[in-house]
């Protein structure tokens, strides 16, 4: 067997302790567990690994998964990652450090989410930020509970069904065992209507959850939404994707109280769905109603400047049942992910980002449309990276295509629409050749 | 440790460029609509590579990891991070995969998920486990939905009430409420112990269930925990097991054994993957045979929960095996119990005997107090312990002590640092009783001094811009 060097106990050291501690053996220092419930013989567990051997077994699985070009997005989108990312947030100071509740030995950890916080400000055009959550979809959840809780005598919120599919089904396990009623708002013209909202706002409604750019890749025009979601005492939340954020208008300008979405846009890899960033943010009414950590800054003993978890009395280790959310641990390390990447991409570079994915989206939604083989399903709408199309024949056999020649893309959706993404990874050649296997197919 | 004392945004300056993109080879495409467009101005950093990279590289300065030393810290087990854990996870067939790439692009990703549950399985001795949830609590709020889903599906429905101990992490009562379960509180004895005479009462046909961490918060082994299952079980209840105290049953004993119907496990805590300064975590869910119908319906992450962590976690396993699991548990007990001897003259040991991983101090024996001076606390010992280069322990939790002062060592301190730590805890302890004012004014070597933690709440700047 392989021997375990994350174990510094020799058998000297482990006589001595157990002499300190009082016992003979290892086993009396369980003498206190029932025997019926000391697990006798060997675990059902493979023997144990070396190092060498640990590293062949991964390339080997690794080896079984596809290495696909990606032209999807629906949540999780393929930007690119600059080098400097993955070489600072694996510096161990930073990954091996646990939450910063000792501030005098965690400036480091308490800075970056200071920052991230800041950025996050930036991006949504709100006055708090959070310092992250587990991701898009449980932000939502935390933002349809905030609604309720920031309202009184309210039991229902709204989503429009424009929302990413995955968005809505968490939200739905969420309230349905926080009680709370969910109600769904039409989007027939591909973007959430309203007309359909303003009727399903009645009294009970404590908030309304709309997608900035939805489902189907739309930049949704939000134009007197707040004005109807605020005449009905309700609160109006905003699901984003943060990188379209540097250019399309923000959820402070479109009047809403509450921000939320999924980091991963800003340069986190798609890693299978995890780990991501939520991401949360709102106005200054409802920060302490707000759930999450929260950094803030303050001074030493030296009149130093320095930063420190605070507003610390909404939290679980605080308040127990009575807190704002049960959430703990976060996301931490991806929020560095993100501060970074917005540090390097900065303005120009964000605006840039969204450019090139639009232009490149827009390319590839002509040379399919030219191939004859999709309608148009919602013509005129305005989208940037992502849109849908329907196909004239079964999707299914136009996928296969795709992926023998090296694309994951045309994922069929609810609606039996197809879905496409492109983002700056992908250059025109790349985008003519995946046009080209649809088109002989 | 250095202060140091920018932040990325006073760094700007205006044309300064960061980013290295591909040339626009397409024709340009649509604008938006002006209705649509963002119109404030972006206030993000303008910085290049090289600020960037020594910016945080001076922040990680600044930081504490177990990378650098040893942290003491009860109720979060805060072990070693295997390396190739990390090398594992940055594979690019992994890194690359998009979430909903469909069962035959991804056959490598299932293979993990399914070794996975196999392993989990063995350890613990639930039947299967959902990988959703993404950090401990996530975890509880799951396994609570599952509890109630289980009674809903039975068309149980009066059931709204969950016992939770009162040493219990205040996750538990927190993860009750998200999850609409109204919390009832149950006392622990003198000895630590949950009070069975106390639960049975309680017991009825209103009650879901009992979360349970076992070991308790306290470190001790709940030994009637046959009867409380029996008891809990005889009402029609479900027990759910908070895995964060798993680390001392690691290849000794299994909660499925014990009667536990619902558990979760917390990967970045027992499974050695690293806090990253407070996550990613993971925390599966397991369930016994009998509520796995229970778990299809309930999703509570965008996809399938944090994948990187899970093959972390996943490689960690595979190094320990069959083989050396037991010694995670047993050197776990043996270093929290041999800390605990070593100290106990000179700070108070509320409850005596064998602890397992962990075990709580109830502050100093001799805390120095005299006419004009105050003692020292259990946080000027925590505050001292930093300038003598150890994170601090757990303190003032669990609530059952005023001067809780929470120690667990893990199984991958060697005991040359355990000795270093049990001489500086002494030599604090010294300082105390001669002039607790060391204490009270500590730390003094760290790159800041204590902070003030009331104008931050009182006056709140939580972004750049407030400033």
């Amino acid at each position: 067997m392989a021997s375990l060097p994350y174990l510094p106990h020799t058998d000297a050291d482990v006589r001595a302790m157990l002499e300190k501690a009082g016992v003979k053996t290892l086993e009396d220092l369980y003498a206190d567990v029932p025997a019926k419930f000391l697990k006798k013989g060997p675990y059902a567990l493979p023997p144990a690994m070396s190092e060498q051997e640990i590293r062949e077994w991964f390339s080997s699985l690794e080896a079984q998964n596809a290495r696909l070009k990606v032209f999807v997005g629906q949540g999780a989108y393929d930007h690119y990652t600059p080098s400097v990312i993955p070489y600072l947030t694996q510096r161990s100071e930073f990954l091996t450090a646990y939450t910063p509740y000792q501030c005098e030995i965690s400036q480091g950890t308490l800075r970056y989410i200071f920052e991230y916080q800041s950025m996050m400000c930036a991006l949504t055009g709100m006055d708090v930020s959070n310092a992250s959550m587990y991701d898009g979809p449980t932000a939502a959840a935390e933002a349809m509970k905030m609604c309720v809780s920031c309202t009184r005598k309210k039991n229902t919120v709204l989503l429009s069904r424009a929302l990413l599919p995955h968005v809505i089904k968490v939200v739905e396990t969420y309230a349905k065992f926080h009680g709370v009623t969910i109600g769904l708002i039409d989007a027939p013209e591909g973007e959430t209507s309203l007309k359909a909202l303003q009727e399903a706002l009645t009294e009970d409604v404590a908030g309304v959850i709309l997608p900035s750019v939805n489902r189907y890749g739309i930049v949704e025009d939000h134009t007197g939404f707040a004005d109807a979601v605020h005449a009905a005492k309700a609160l109006m939340v905003e699901y984003c994707d943060p990188s379209a954020l540097a250019v399309v208008k923000t959820p402070g300008e479109w009047g809403a109280d509450i921000a939320v979405g999924d980091g991963q846009s800003l340069g986190l890899p798609l890693c299978y769905g995890g780990p991501y960033v939520g991401f949360m943010a709102v106005k200054k009414d409802y920060m302490r109603k707000m759930p999450g950590r929260i950094v803030g800054q303050t001074t030493d003993k030296e009149g130093r400047r320095v930063f420190v978890l605070t507003l610390q009395a909404r939290e679980q280790h605080i308040k127990r049942e009575k807190a704002t959310s049960n959430i703990c641990s976060n996301e931490s390390l991806m929020a560095l992910w993100v501060t970074i990447y917005l540090s390097l991409m900065g303005p120009e570079g964000l605006r840039e980002v969204n450019r090139l994915s639009s232009d490149g989206a827009h390319y590839l939604y002509c040379e399919l449309l030219k191939t004859g083989k999709f309608d148009e399903v919602f013509p005129s709408k305005p989208f940037l990276k992502e849109f849908v199309l329907k196909p004239k024949e079964f999707p299914g056999l136009m996928q296969k295509r795709l992926e023998e020649a090296g694309f994951f893309a045309a994922l069929d959706t609810e609606e039996g629409y197809v879905t496409f993404c492109v983002t700056e990874k992908h250059g025109k050649a790349e985008i003519d050749r995946l046009v080209s296997v649809i088109k002989e197919g | 440790m250095k202060y140091y004392d920018k932040l990325v945004f006073e760094l700007s300056k205006e044309g300064r460029c960061g980013f290295s993109l591909p040339l626009n080879s397409f024709p340009s495409g649509a604008e938006l609509p002006a209705a649509l467009r963002r119109e404030s101005a972006l206030e993000l950093p303008e910085v290049s590579e090289p600020d960037v990279v020594r910016h945080y590289t001076n922040l990680s300065q600044m930081n504490f990891g177990v990378d650098t030393g040893f942290y003491p810290l009860g109720s979060c087990t805060m072990k070693y991070n295997p390396k190739i854990n990390e090398e594992v996870a940055a594979l690019q067939g992994f890194a690359g995969l998009h979430p909903l790439m469909h069962a035959g692009l991804t056959k490598g990703a299932l293979r993990v998920y399914q070794e996975m549950n196999k392993a989990l399985a063995a350890i613990t001795g639930m039947y299967t486990f959902t990988f959703d949830p993404c950090a401990g609590a996530h975890g509880e709020l799951t396994g609570l939905m599952i509890m109630r889903q289980y009674h809903m599906m039975r068309g149980d429905l009066g059931r709204t009430k969950v016992i939770v101990p009162d040493s219990a992490h205040g996750t538990n009562p927190a993860s009750a409420a998200v999850c609409g379960l109204e919390v009832v509180e149950v006392k622990s004895l003198e000895n630590g112990r949950i009070d069975v005479e106390a639960l049975k009462p309680l017991l009825g046909p209103d009650i879901a269930g009992i979360m349970m961490t076992n070991p308790n918060t306290l470190g001790l082994f709940e030994t009637q925990i046959e009867e409380i299952a029996s008891l809990v079980h005889g009402c029609g209840g479900l027990l759910y097991y908070d895995g964060a105290n798993m680390n001392p049953l690691m290849g000794v004993a299994r909660p499925g054994d014990m009667g536990f119907d619902i558990m979760h496990l917390n990967l970045h805590k027992t499974f050695s993957t690293p806090h990253g300064g407070g996550g990613p975590g993971s925390g599966p869910v397991g369930v016994a045979k009998h509520l796995e119908d229970c778990i299809p319906d309930i999703r509570v992450s965008g996809f399938h929960g944090n994948f990187g962590v899970i093959l972390r976690a996943y490689a960690y396993i595979l190094a320990l095996g069959r083989d050396h699991i037991r010694k995670v548990g047993q050197y776990a007990v043996l270093s929290a119990n041999y800390i605990k001897e070593s100290l106990k003259d000179v700070y108070k040991l509320p409850i005596e005997g064998v602890c397992k991983h962990e075990f709580v101090f109830d502050g100093l024996v001799n805390d120095g107090a005299r006419e004009g001076v105050p003692g020292a606390t259990t946080l000027d010992v925590a505050k001292r312990l930093l300038d003598y280069g150890f994170h601090a322990p757990t303190i003032y939790f669990p609530l059952l002590f005023h001067q809780a002062l929470m120690i667990e060592p893990t199984e991958t301190e060697s005991k040359e640092t355990i000795d270093a730590f049990i001489e500086v805890m002494r030599k604090i302890a010294a300082e105390a009783a001669v002039d607790p004012e060391i204490l009270h004014g500590a730390p003094h070597c760290t790159p800041i001094s204590r902070p003030d933690e009331t104008a931050a709440a009182r006056n709140p700047i939580l972004k750049y811009q407030d400033a």
